[in-house]
């Protein structure tokens, strides 16, 4: 029915996927149509359950055996849909090749490196040698920029890190030739700054072999950093196809424009400009909350080895009424200090003043009536509430521990008005977290945290397990809830432009130790040490022309050192 | 995003007057009447197919049992210990007959009735034994896999070490230590299931143990702990219910695996005198000497009725193994009309 000599290497047409559940038929992809061009890089953005990933993932046939699928797949003419499994083997690797969200999860961790990029090799061409395998090994390491390959392939996949396990992976499939490498969110769970290096390194597999690329992501910032042109998805169809100037400049659906506005964009609406004079004042004189000095915190070593210091010595302040930022990469203590403060974790050495209370060598139950005084919001909303018990109950347990006078009506009562000031229908108090979205639920563990109208509020990442356009609503509300209750807060998270346009005061942590303590402008504008400044310019903004100078601002500053 | 689980349509939207009309439905299809909610009923709704087939057979066979057990004085036409009926001997090892439809043993007993009894005997001690370890198990693992520490560490060696021994050995010598190894019908059935016991114990320990690990990191569970809750309340409401999800399923199969160690202490002859209670695994240890001589019914039928036994419990353990599993679980094939419309 179609040309098999198109000029397209890969044509996605009417694509139709249901999956077979316990909830009956779930219909995921209704009528995909897409195509690529050789080198072109698309960019599928959407929420998540808008069918996304399995498009992405039917292009490689490998939808779970649920999934049931119609129309056509043509990727270098051959119809993808309905192939047996030996044709797809030939296919898969030679002609596309899949990058996972997770490169630690996506290698086989007891074989060295040369072994895993050889099982792809070996499979297409079962002839080769051992040392043709190691040979084509070194070339592919070399490709994507890993330092002495010759030596490294006999590593294993835990002694690099993950940026570099990335690139592994993105060399085993340019080993294989695949002229169309589909990246499933590839930079996701890597940190800003290896991000950029990871987008850097698929800008530049593209020039140099002219291989196609469909990126699938949330993040507004990477597509206006590597995509060529956009599809964004919404409920398992593709409502808006364009070049990515051209989306960002005039987005033409109501949907995309709500989406690119719900997105943060760094250094504007910052939280701390937006007060007036006097309530800077306000908060500069406030008494402090929580005073951290020399915070050291350590993690018991094993047997004989020595422990592990998480926390090198951190001194900062939280004052009454204030929103502290805290930024870092994962691993840099921003998580750890935020656990000490809520006494879920020791702490070694120094002084950590919560609420007036000494947390070196506290004890619980020394400490249990200040719990009453502190809010906790967890990253992940989906396993921070017991499965079992009503939202009701959930919202009610801080009641039930720290009030046990009250009667149930009353408890009632005050869940209900907390649903309400969460936005939330009273209704739901009588429902299971599981029948509440990811947004709801969070929405649900704010009002969790704030039953006891806590004077200070621990936010762990909460919204990085979010879709944009439903974080944007979640921070407008913690951000309404904090202007109102005027609580303290200590704001945890690894996206700088989430913190700068939420906390009065930002910290930036570098493998413990806090490099940078300051007002959200003076951080963004003149930050005093170099991470923040490489932080701050590997962060993509979600403006394509503006990314593009920023790029080559960065490449001119940490450039390719960076790659090799 | 998972794909084996497509989100719910509660999840998906993306403005909150969608998400709070899609939410309601899912609300509605999720809730229903408590008693579809129960363990085994609610997988007979979910499954399908073979699996369901599976499920259905054990069940049948496992009611069969149940039935059998609790009628038995109204079924069987004789007791378990009768050698004769209004004052006439049967005789020994006489074949089956209008009379005897399954024959009579070498002592004179009528096989069917023995048969019958027997499900008494082999239901009170599945019940006892499971009942007993399911108790003292669940509470040990809690309380080893919350506490930790050396509690953990002594109580995990001790399950380890009683691993070590051979199940069935275990069971003998506890049984000669309770009993004397012969005994009247209790006491007989509570050797037996106490013995039991104490090869199960470990089990349940074990499973609820490395439940209570995993949840005891959980976000929810640092959650209470971050309000304040203090560990009783974080025991029993956050880490007890959502331990014993796999419960059911161990519970089946430690079942089966109690009535064939019943049947092998009888056989051995550390089970329960037949004057006092009827029991297959006597029977079949009886009815040894009668195979070489051509006499079949004595030992086929205690031994159809230990398979069954095992045979329907079992099914209905795997069943629900396979059930819980996602990955294991079938699912309807979307009907010929959908696919029509959809196309």
């Amino acid at each position: 029915m179609t040309d098999t000599r198109s000029p397209q290497r890969l044509a996605i047409e009417d694509l139709d996927v249901h999956f077979a559940t316990d909830g009956g038929d779930v219909h995921a992809v209704a009528g995909v149509s897409l195509e690529v061009a050789p080198g072109e890089i698309l960019a599928i953005v959407g929420e998540s359950g808008s069918g996304k990933s399995v498009t992405a993932r039917a292009i490689l046939g490998l939808l779970p055996e649920t999934a049931e699928e119609s129309g056509a797949i043509l990727l270098s003419g051959t119809d993808v849909v309905g192939l047996s499994g030996k044709r797809l083997r030939a296919l898969r690797g030679e002609d596309v090749s899949m990058i996972f969200q997770e490169p630690s999860s996506a290698m086989n961790p007891v074989f060295p490196i040369w072994w895993q990029i050889g099982e792809g090799l070996k499979a297409h061409r079962p002839k080769m040698t051992r040392k043709e395998i190691r040979a084509e090994a070194i070339e592919a390491l070399e490709k994507v920029g890993i330092p002495d390959p010759a030596e490294r392939i006999d590593r294993y996949p835990h002694e690099f890190s993950g940026g570099q396990k990335q690139r592994i992976m993105i060399a085993m499939a340019l080993a294989l030739g695949a002229e169309l490498i589909v990246a499933d969110e590839p930079s996701t769970a890597l940190d800003v700054t290896v991000q950029a290096e990871i987008l850097d390194l698929l800008r530049d597999v593209r020039d140099r072999f002219g291989t196609s690329i469909i990126i699938i992501t949330h993040n507004m910032g990477v597509v206006a950093d590597l995509a060529d042109s956009v599809a964004v998805m919404y409920r398992g169809s593709v409502i808006e196809r364009a070049g990515v100037k051209e989306l960002f400049a005039s987005p033409r659906e109501e949907y995309t424009q709500k989406l690119l506005a719900a997105v943060p964009h760094l250094g504007r609406n910052s939280a701390w400009t937006a007060l007036s004079q006097e309530q800077q004042q306000e908060i500069e004189d406030a008494a402090p909350v929580v005073v951290a000095k020399d915070l050291v915190i350590e993690y018991p070593g094993r047997l004989g080895r020595a422990p592990f210091r998480a926390v090198h010595g951190v001194d900062f302040t939280i004052r009454a009424g204030e929103v502290y930022g805290l930024v870092g990469e994962s691993g840099s203590g921003k998580t750890t200090i935020g656990r000490a403060i809520a006494g879920l974790e020791r702490t070694t050495a120094g002084s950590l003043q919560v609420l007036g209370h000494e947390m070196n060598g506290v004890r619980e139950r020394d400490f249990k009536p200040v719990r009453r005084r502190i809010g906790f919001v967890f990253q992940d909303p989906a396993t921070s509430f017991n499965p079992h018990l009503t939202i009701q109950e959930c919202i009610a347990e801080p009641l039930i521990v720290h009030e046990p006078g009250q009667s149930p009506a009353q408890r009632a009562q005050t869940v209900r008005s907390l649903l309400e000031s969460v936005e939330l229908p009273g209704t739901y108090a009588g429902r299971y977290p599981h029948e509440l979205s990811g947004g709801q639920r969070q929405r649900v563990s704010l009002a969790r945290a704030l039953v006891l109208e806590p004077e200070l509020l621990v936010a762990d990442e909460p919204t990085s397990a979010l879709d944009v356009s439903v974080q944007a609503t979640v921070l407008e509300l913690f951000r309404e809830l904090q202007e109102r209750l005027g609580f303290a807060a200590l704001f945890i998270s690894h996206d700088l432009a989430v913190v700068d346009s939420l906390a009065h005061r930002i910290g930036v942590l570098l493998r413990g130790e806090l490099v940078e303590d300051g007002h959200g402008p003076d951080v963004l504008h003149r930050p005093s040490h170099s991470y923040t400044r490489k932080l701050i310019a590997s962060l993509p903004v979600p403006d394509p022309i503006e990314q593009a100078t920023r790029r080559a601002a960065f490449a001119k500053e940490w450039g390719r050192d960076a790659a090799t | 995003m998972t794909l084996s689980n497509p989100v719910p349509p509660g999840d998906s939207g993306s403005a909150d007057a969608d998400l709070a009309a899609s939410s309601e439905t899912v609300a509605t299809t999720a809730r229903s009447p408590w008693y579809l909610q129960l363990p085994i009923i609610s997988h007979l709704r979910r499954s399908v197919g073979l699996q369901r087939g599976m499920l259905i057979t054990g069940l049948v066979l496992v009611i069969g049992l149940l039935l059998t057990a609790l009628f038995a004085p109204l079924i069987a036409p004789y007791g378990f210990a009768a050698t004769g009926a209004d004052g006439v001997k049967f005789g020994g090892q006489q074949p089956p007959s209008a009379e005897h439809l399954l024959g009579t043993t070498v002592t004179g007993f009528d096989v069917l009735s023995r048969v019958i009894w027997g499900t008494r005997t082999a239901v009170a001690v599945m019940v006892c034994a499971v009942v007993a370890s399911l108790f003292l198990g669940v509470a040990l693992g809690l309380l080893s896999g919350y506490v930790g520490g050396w509690l953990d560490r002594v109580l995990v060696m001790l399950a380890d070490a009683i691993y070590a021994f051979p199940s069935l050995l275990l069971a003998i010598v506890m049984s000669i230590v309770i009993s004397g190894g012969q005994s009247n019908a209790w006491g007989g059935i509570l050797a037996a299931a106490l013995s039991i016991t104490v090869v199960f114990v470990p089990q349940y320990f074990r499973v609820i143990r490395a439940e209570v690990v995993r949840l005891k990191a959980e976000p929810f569970v640092e959650a209470a702990k971050v309000i304040g809750t203090g560990h009783r309340r974080i025991m029993g409401t956050h880490l007890l219910r959502n331990s014993t999800r796999t419960l059911p399923l161990i519970f089946t199969l430690n079942s089966s695996e109690a009535i064939l160690t019943l049947a092998a202490l009888g056989f051995l002859g550390f089970g329960i005198e037949p004057t006092s209670a009827s029991e297959w695994g006597y029977d079949l240890n009886r009815a040894m000497a009668d195979a070489t001589s051509g006499i079949w019914w004595t030992g086929l039928f205690p031994g159809l009725a230990i398979v069954a036994a095992v045979l329907g419990v079992t099914l209905v353990g795997e069943s629900i193994n396979d059930l819980n599993d996602p990955r294991l679980r079938t699912r309807k094939k979307r009907s010929r009309a959908a696919r029509k419309v959809a196309a």
